[in-house]
């Protein structure tokens, strides 16, 4: 089984897919939709059956596949993925097709071509997939570049207000990332012995000069740090979130924003160990900063779509420091917070999308008592933001409490400043539910006539399975946390470090468990 | 004090603990998924479901006293929770005579009180969600009590915070309700904090959370380590219970429906924290400062809430006051230590009857008074609601303390408690306590004569008060019947039933022969109550009047609330707002600044049309192109 070329086709089909998504006439808009549906249902089966085939205590990297690409640089198409990179993989399966069918009706109102759109959101797919799939770095800033295509085309074509800025803001920061990175990239094929293989440059990468190694490290966190984004780099993604389709902007920020943390745990940690732990301390400063800063900023905000962009850019100050603390907990803790903030944020995405569709504002002053008109949907919008507040019970309290022991083990101060997050936590998300949907019913409210239909079929099928996944992650989250932690282990040693033992133990005076 | 923990497996009947919590969290999801399809029997099924838990509970406690007394503990790990490098969490339950006692009051005051919101609810079109929420509430509060860890208290500790807001906000299109349940979930959030840290420095020092772990090992610890971990499970105790200096969400709680009030904001959930104290007995004993620190809340929140309740005319917010107060006794029993553990646990038990009866009898003063709940408005009632008379009298002479009622049995011994410290702090905390018997005695005498004796005073559309309907009124007579034997039967029996947790009391001598402190207690109550009958017996005005500086501050609940406003929520709304102007203006505006300056065409970044981007693209492409080469030549130069 492990033989079968999962990767190689599991990047490759959505490309497919878009291709021939995007032959459909613009007058046959449904076919089109279900062809780009069960397209992606295709990929989330074959995602299911690669994550089955994967073994968690086996090998690090599963399922290598390289052929030649570009012999003279050795750059070659090399796929592998490690547990971390095997759970995004899953992430990207579960959500297009939700998505896909949460955006059913979003071209209609525009004029514009509805398999356009679903093509993009296929060709985003490969890109993603591609992103997570690539062991080869050339092959890796590739993906990483060209990923930008589709969503720009999404967010410049299919977006709200203001679309063309933030297409534009959005692809602009990017392409200064990239451009860092490229730099970075090429650097490191200099120094590290002319190839672009991620197995060969880890061997290389002891060898690397001490204050080269901190400057490569530079590039590609500059990089990674605008895509996560991490405070101050961050601008760019409320504009964008805020502009872009619902659908779109839970992909933006459920898969494409992690490519910037899968990125420094991959690429930063395990490359420039010594580099990664002289910038740590900065790196943790920007995560404690932005968790407190944005979640400050998500109470002040009054649109909807903005609001959770910024609460989007405190949880990724919550995977920042997961990753700089380097220990296991807060490492792996870090790692089920890319996962369970894609299912979290994705579903509090989805469902604004679903109210501000009805309503034809991202406003929150033109909502208000909403839950008298549509209690289901209230009532899902709720669960996804205790979802977001982390709540015991579901999926993202697991990582964040993770990702908060963990650090605390080694960086008291940062974990405590860091757990007042979570009071702030509270403040956006109950602020946020008691201004649109609870309160005396706006009057202009009850006026509009899509606000009189409660939740569709669609959109129960839409949501249903992220809540089960949230609650069923909340209560056992062993199957993923087991996949990731063998990963994390791994690149905690690529960086030199141990996890500290409790201070105040000593052995034998221990309870056997 | 050095103590080996350590719990037995969970055999035989007891394998079933997990039960407990299922049951009412099934029928919650099954009241909540199928909606409107449940309404015409959902709220049986919500009473059914805790009718079950108590009586599984009841076999589960009767298999435990079964036990040998020094094995009276029964452990079950139901799946790994979290496994992480060093760090393993059980999804685990503990059953052992601490658990016992919470679940039996948890399951037995919660079925009437179900009982009893069944009447009380009936004409709400919410009711079906009512009894989901409800549920939950009950689950969640059942996972608190019963977890084997630090974690799974944290799980029902926010799972029992969000039935909370759910029922406190129940009456969503209420502003005011709405912004009480938020009120409530933020400031338990401060304390959950408190809580999640100190979490944390147990895993930090000891690794792990479980509970035989911990506090086998509490030796281990510094003692400066035990005072921080002490005060962080402290501050989450606060949060919860609604003491100082997080008590203000407790009587704004008062919003949700009087069922609410009485199940969760009287009886069970605001005594988690109390149970949190009493659990980590090993932590809490081992730090002397820590103790002080612990009575010192208990004792100063048990008389603001005295002095406020006496000033209120709400008769829901008195009550409220009055809990807050009450567990400020609990507070400072398992603050005492020693034998004041139990103490406090048995004065939690009897509290949560006789609170119970009195909320429930407020909810049926309400039902039958249209929603009214000033107490200047009532008066007389006695003739017209005999049951609720009756009940809520016998919950009113237990809360003071008259012998033999269960208040009595249940807090003269936290004062003379209070009185056997070994230094000058006894006289301190002794005068407290007692102080406080007086005052209870005189706010709640207040609150009864007002409502059920004196002239009527009723508004004009409450000219026919009438007694609540059986469903209500048999709960009502039960939880009075409680009121008045519970402190007595519990007295002796649940001290000793304690010990495997608490461990053996030790005598102290107190300052007072015990007998003087007895006959003082009693001879303040008495002037409390007396002193109020004379007051109030006639009526009172039927607006608030002028009053001096004492009473315009009780009024005010002591200017907590201001101080709350002008510390922290002022100061977070300008700080939020300057925040989004910063973000917006500044590290945007920076941003877009260079942008725009870069590209030489100043302020058209906001009118940019997509035939831009090539350009910029371009020059971003040229610009890349040579600082990699700068790059390189660099490297190269280094290289060679």
């Amino acid at each position: 089984m492990n033989d079968f070329p999962f990767l190689s086709i599991l990047t490759l089909l959505p490309l497919v897919g878009a291709i021939v998504v995007a032959l459909v006439p613009k007058a046959k808009a449904e076919l089109a939709k279900t062809i780009a549906f069960g397209w992606s249902l295709v990929v989330l089966v074959l995602s299911i059956v690669m994550w089955i085939a994967f073994n968690a205590g086996g090998d690090r990297f599963q399922f290598r596949e390289s052929y030649a690409w570009i012999p003279s640089w050795d750059a070659r198409f090399t796929f592998a993925a490690d547990g971390i990179a095997l759970v995004m993989l899953m992430l990207i399966a579960i959500l297009f097709p939700v998505v896909i069918l949460a955006s059913w009706h979003d071209v209609e109102k525009s004029n514009r071509s509805a398999p356009i759109y679903f093509s993009l959101l296929l060709a985003f797919e490969f890109t993603m997939i591609g992103v997570f799939a690539a062991a080869d770095i050339f092959l890796f800033y590739v993906f990483f570049e060209i990923m930008l295509i589709p969503m720009y085309f999404i967010i410049g074509s299919f977006g709200g207000q203001r679309r063309q800025y933030a297409a534009v803001k959005f692809f602009l920061y990017s392409l200064v990332g990239g451009l860092f990175m490229l730099a970075a990239v090429i650097g490191l094929w200099v120094v590290g012995g002319h190839t672009f293989d991620w197995t060969k440059l880890t061997e290389a990468a002891s060898s690397i000069d001490q204050n080269t190694a901190r400057w490569l490290f530079l590039g590609f966190f500059v990089a990674f740090a605008i895509k996560a984004p991490f405070f101050p780099f961050h601008t760019w993604l409320p504009d964008a979130g805020g502009a872009a389709p619902a659908g779109a902007a839970a992909l933006l920020v459920g898969v494409m924003d992690k490519v910037g943390t899968f990125g420094i745990l991959r690429y930063c940690l395990s490359l420039f160990p010594e580099a990664s732990r002289w910038f740590a301390p900065a790196a943790l400063v920007l995560g404690v900063i932005g968790i407190i800063y944005a979640a400050l900023l998500a109470v002040g905000q009054n649109d909807l779509k903005r609001l959770v962009s910024y609460t989007s850019i405190a949880h990724f100050g919550f995977i920042g420091i997961g990753i700089f603390a380097f220990t296991t907990q807060a490492g792996t803790g870090s790692v089920l917070y890319m996962v369970n903030h894609g299912l979290a944020t994705g579903l509090l995405f989805i469902v604004v999308g679903m109210f501000v569709a009805r309503r034809g504002s991202n406003l929150i002053s033109d909502f208000g008592g909403a839950g008298k008109l549509v209690p289901v949907l209230a009532g899902v919008f709720f669960f996804a933001g205790l979802a977001s507040l982390a709540l015991p019970g579901t999926a993202p309290f697991i990582s964040e409490f993770l990702v908060l022991i963990g650090t605390f083990t080694v960086h008291p101060a940062y974990a405590v400043v860091a757990t007042a997050g979570i009071i702030l936590a509270a403040a956006y998300v109950l602020w946020m539910v008691q201004r649109t949907t609870q309160g005396t019913l706006n009057p202009a409210l009850a006026e509009v006539p899509a606000m009189k239909k409660d939740i569709t079929l669609r959109e129960k099928v839409v949501v249903a399975p992220l809540i089960l996944l949230i609650i069923l992650l909340g209560f056992y989250p062993k199957p993923v946390t087991d996949v990731i932690n063998p990963a994390v282990e791994a690149t905690m040693s690529d960086v030199g470090v141990q996890d500290p033992g409790p201070t105040a133990v000593v052995a034998n005076e221990r309870v056997a468990r | 004090m050095e103590q080996t923990v350590e719990y037995a497996s969970a055999t035989g009947a007891l394998s079933g603990i997990w039960l407990l919590v299922a049951i009412p969290l099934a029928s919650a999801a099954i009241l909540l998924l199928l909606g409107k399809r449940a309404d015409k029997w959902g709220h049986w099924l919500g009473v059914l479901a805790v009718a079950a838990s108590f009586v599984l509970g009841l076999v589960f406690f009767i298999s435990l006293s079964g036990l040998e007394e020094g094995q009276r503990s029964a452990q079950q790990s139901l799946w790994d929770f979290i496994a992480v490098g060093n760090l393993h969490v059980d999804f685990g339950l503990l059953f052992d005579p601490l658990a016992g006692v919470f679940v039996l009051l948890i399951t037995g005051v919660g079925s009437l009180i179900h009982l009893y919101a069944v009447g009380y609810m009936e004409h709400d079109p919410g009711r079906r969600k009512f009894f989901a929420y409800f549920n939950l509430f009950v689950a969640a509060m059942l996972l608190l009590v019963l977890g084997n860890n630090y974690v799974m208290l944290y799980f029902g500790w926010e799972g029992v915070g969000l039935a909370s807001y759910l029922l406190i906000s129940f009456w969503t299109t209420r502003p005011s309700a709405a912004t009480a349940g938020k009120k409530a979930f933020l400031m338990n959030r401060v304390g959950d904090a408190g809580l999640a840290i100190g979490i944390f420095v147990m895993f930090a020092t000891l690794g792990t959370t479980q509970y035989d772990e911990v506090f086998g090992n509490v030796s281990a610890l510094s003692s400066t380590t035990v005072l921080i971990l002490g005060l962080l499970l402290l501050l989450g105790a606060a949060g919860k219970s609604g003491q100082f200096p997080l008590h203000a969400w407790l009587p704004d709680a008062m919003e949700g429906p009087t069922p609410v009030s009485a199940l969760i904001h009287a009886a069970t959930m605001v005594t988690a924290g109390v149970y949190l104290i009493a659990r980590s007995n090993a932590i809490f004993s081992a730090n002397t400062t820590l103790q002080v620190v612990v009575v010192s809340v208990g004792a100063l929140t048990l008389l603001m809430g005295c002095i406020i309740g006496a000033a209120k005319d709400d008769i829901k917010r008195v009550l409220a006051w009055s809990t807050v107060s009450q567990i400020g006794y609990m507070f400072l029993g398992v603050g005492l230590g020693g034998g004041a553990y139990a103490l406090a646990i048995i004065h939690l038990l009897a509290h949560g009857f006789f609170k119970a009866n009195m909320f429930l009898g407020a909810g049926s003063v309400m039902h039958g008074m249209h929603d009214q709940v000033d107490i200047r408005r009532f008066g007389g009632l006695r003739k017209y609601m005999k049951f609720t008379w009756l009940t809520f009298g016998a919950g009113w002479l237990a809360i003071i303390g008259i012998p033999p009622l269960s208040g009595y049995y249940s807090k003269e011994p936290i004062i003379a408690s209070a009185f056997e410290r070994g230094d000058w702090t006894a006289w301190l905390f002794g005068w407290a306590a007692l102080l406080g018997a007086g005052l209870t005695a005189f706010y709640m005498t207040r609150l009864f004569v007002l409502t059920f004796h004196g002239p009527e005073r009723y508004t004009e559309d409450n000219k026919h008060p009438h007694e609540s309907p059986f469903i209500m009124t048999v709960p009502l007579i039960l939880l009075g019947l409680g009121s008045l034997v519970a402190g007595y039967l519990m007295h002796t029996s649940v001290a000793d039933w304690l010990v495997p947790v608490f461990g053996e009391h030790e005598e102290h001598h107190a300052v007072m022969p015990h007998g003087v402190i007895n006959i003082l207690g009693i001879a303040l109550t008495v002037l409390g109550a007396g002193l109020a009958w004379l007051l109030f017996r006639k009526g009172t005005a039927l607006e608030p009047q002028p009053a001096g500086v004492v009473v315009t501050a009780a009024r005010r609940n002591l200017y907590t609330d201001a101080i709350n406003e002008a510390v922290f929520e002022r100061p977070g709304i300008y700080l939020t707002r300057a925040l989004v102007f910063l973000d917006n203006k500044g590290i945007d505006g920076l941003v877009n600044g260079i942008a725009a300056g870069i590209g030489g065409t100043s302020g058209r970044l906001r009118r940019l049309q997509t035939g831009f981007v090539r350009s910029y693209a371009l020059s971003m492409l040229t610009g890349a192109v040579l600082v990699v080469g700068a790059f390189l030549a660099i490297q190269l130069g280094w290289l060679a």
